[in-house]
């Protein structure tokens, strides 16, 4: 048998799971304060995975850049393809989050979204006394 | 002159917070004001995800976080005026402050809540020898140029420091193409979560070195390089062990420092460790009706704490609005008769030159003040001082600690009883930790004179 430590990453918590492993197959996960920490055990030593953060250039927007991630976490080797691809994207304000900037990111199936919203240039007005109550 | 039941200073994610919550609780007139060209603070250039999962029950990035609460701000209908610095605020609670289209003005406030947050600590603070190239950047402002302006500082980079946003920048630039060549570390442990290191460090093979620090930096037009050196106990520089990094960036995560000039201007007293203001359990500073909540108050490390914070401050303020409105009414002879801020109790604490005990006794001249008061191994505590019959059912106190602790209690004295004793399997500085104290409990010692919260070992 052979146990493995790991340090959860879900949480600031940072919970530290000891993993009992035999031939590859996961016995028991012990140090987890909450269910994350099991799957995060199970996949970090089988397939582990990660949410990927990044920019992409924004043309005719308020900003230079819109923050993006992908929509849900993908296997941890693809990270640096991904990142990668993102590099000729660029992207035309408006910007909303949630909008898709790219579709299946690096052959992962997985979108990548905007983070942030990034208004239009024309768009631009006095933003100084915003009050949409009055 | 304007007249504002609340100003906020600070649009970032404590003055938005603070912002909700004191309109949820039935504050009319409210402003924030705010110095950057758009609403959400730091949280702008914390493209990075792991924010919100207290809060929100998922997993947000930063701008998604703020996203949230400037939302919420817009449909309560509040208020804020933008590219707006706040210059000076006077004891009296007049607000001075200047942008392009207004000019100086001046806001008379009832409440103030200072959310001003924190900034960091610069090179000039740690004396490094060596030259004074091009190429040495705070962490943060490596941030602020890669995530929103779109560029990259540099090639080739030594991070010095393992506050969590070195530990994040040193994950951005690698995956902007840059090679991180290894994170130095002054302490023994690192300054940061336990998930960056594995996340940002770790998986991409960049190498922590604790005990060690930035002894030469070389280059005189651009850095060219920098020499490493482990340190002894006393964190002096083992001579010996100097290691040359040729690099063309040097990134400092060294700390940050709460920015209290305001507050300090206006006589609001600071306590020397945290750097931010003295507040009792409503996050009231020694001058009524000032308040003060998230990094402004006490660095954090977590947003949604700093959410949280805010929030019960906005909802203090709320109620000293509420409570002194209602006793102008009344009792024009009651101290909070005269024009806010203006108080005898106030005046008589500036004239004074107040030390911190006594100011603090005399704001609880009325209700009495408990002393909460930090033991062996804990640094501070926010807040300083409750007063049983204003705090709310439940009250956080929020402390750090000033070493690594394994396997240790953290314990709560009422005087000389142990009224609270919970295992930690880990303690560490990098990670801020929280009591919950009852208003029950406190009913309970009527007598009761000092709070202690300190760390013990088996």
């Amino acid at each position: 048998m052979e146990e493995k430590k790991l340090i959860c990453i879900n949480c600031p918590m940072g919970c530290m799971l000891t993993v009992a492993m035999e031939k590859g197959m996961i016995l028991s996960i012990e140090g987890n304060t909450c269910r994350r920490g099991e799957t995060y055990a199970g996949k970090e030593l089988t397939n582990p995975t990660r949410i990927v953060t990044s920019t992409v250039k924004v043309s005719g927007g308020r900003e230079h850049m819109v923050s993006v991630k992908t929509k849900e976490d993908i296997p941890k080797d693809k990270v640096m393809e991904c990142v990668r691809a993102l590099k000729n994207v660029t992207v035309k304000a408006p910007v909303r989050i949630g909008d898709v900037v790219m579709e299946d990111a690096a052959g992962t199936g997985v979108d990548i979204v905007a983070t942030k919203d990034v208004g239009s240039i024309e768009a631009k007005k006095n933003e100084l006394f915003i009050n949409e109550a009055e | 002159m304007e007249n504002y039941d609340i100003v906020i200073i600070g649009g970032g994610p404590a003055g938005l917070a603070a912002a909700a919550s004191a309109r949820r609780n039935g504050i009319e007139k409210i402003v924030i004001l705010e110095r950057d060209k758009e609403l959400g603070g730091i949280l702008n250039q914390c493209i990075h995800n792991g924010f919100g999962l207290h809060t929100f029950k998922e997993e947000l990035t930063g701008p998604e976080y703020a996203g949230r609460f400037i939302e919420q701000v817009r449909e309560l209908g509040i208020e804020y005026r933008l590219n707006t610095m706040v210059m000076e605020i006077s004891p009296q609670k007049v607000v001075t402050a200047m942008n392009r289209e207004e000019g100086l003005f001046e806001i008379q406030a009832k409440a103030v809540i200072l959310a001003m947050g924190c900034r960091e600590r610069p090179r000039g603070a740690l004396n490094i020898p060596g030259y004074r190239p091009a190429g040495i950047f705070s962490a943060g402002t490596a941030q602020r140029l890669v995530n929103m302006e779109g560029y990259l500082p540099g090639r080739e980079v030594v991070i010095l420091g393992s506050g969590d946003i070195g530990l994040i920048m040193a994950r951005r630039m690698t995956l902007e193409g840059a090679k991180v060549k290894v994170v130095a570390e002054l302490m023994p442990y690192s300054g940061g979560l336990k998930r960056n290191i594995v996340q940002c460090l770790d998986d991409y093979g960049i190498p922590l070195k604790l005990s060690h620090t930035v002894v030469d930096i070389q280059g005189k037009d651009r850095l060219t390089g920098v020499t490493l050196a482990e340190v002894d106990e006393k964190g002096k520089p083992v001579p010996g062990t100097e290691e040359f990094y040729s690099c063309d960036t040097l990134l400092l995560s060294v700390g940050l420092i709460p920015e209290n000039e305001l507050s300090g201007g206006m006589g609001v007293e600071l306590n020397p460790v945290t750097s931010g203001p003295r507040v009792n359990e409503s996050l009231e500073t020694n001058i009524e009706g000032v308040f003060a909540c998230g990094n402004v108050l006490h660095v954090h490390d977590l947003v949604d704490f700093v959410s949280e914070e805010a929030a019960s401050a906005g909802k203090n303020a709320a109620s000293y609005i509420q409570r002194t409105d209602g006793s102008e009414l009344s009792e024009r002879t009651d101290t909070y008769g005269e024009a806010p801020g203006t108080s005898t109790d106030e005046k008589e604490r500036q004239g004074e030159g107040i030390s911190g005990e006594k100011s603090m006794a005399q704001s609880g001249r009325r209700n009495r003040a408990v002393r909460l008061t930090a033991g062996d191994g804990v640094r501070y505590t926010v807040p300083e001082t409750i007063c049983a019959s204003r705090m709310d059912d439940r009250l956080t106190v929020r402390f750090r600690v000033g070493n690594v602790y394994k396997n240790c209690y953290v314990s709560v004295y009422f005087d000389e009883d142990r009224v609270l004793r919970r295992k930690r399997p880990v303690a560490a500085p990098g990670e801020m930790e929280e009591i919950a104290l009852t208003k029950e409990q406190l009913m309970r010692f009527p007598e009761l004179e000092t709070i202690t919260v300190k760390i013990e070992e088996e």
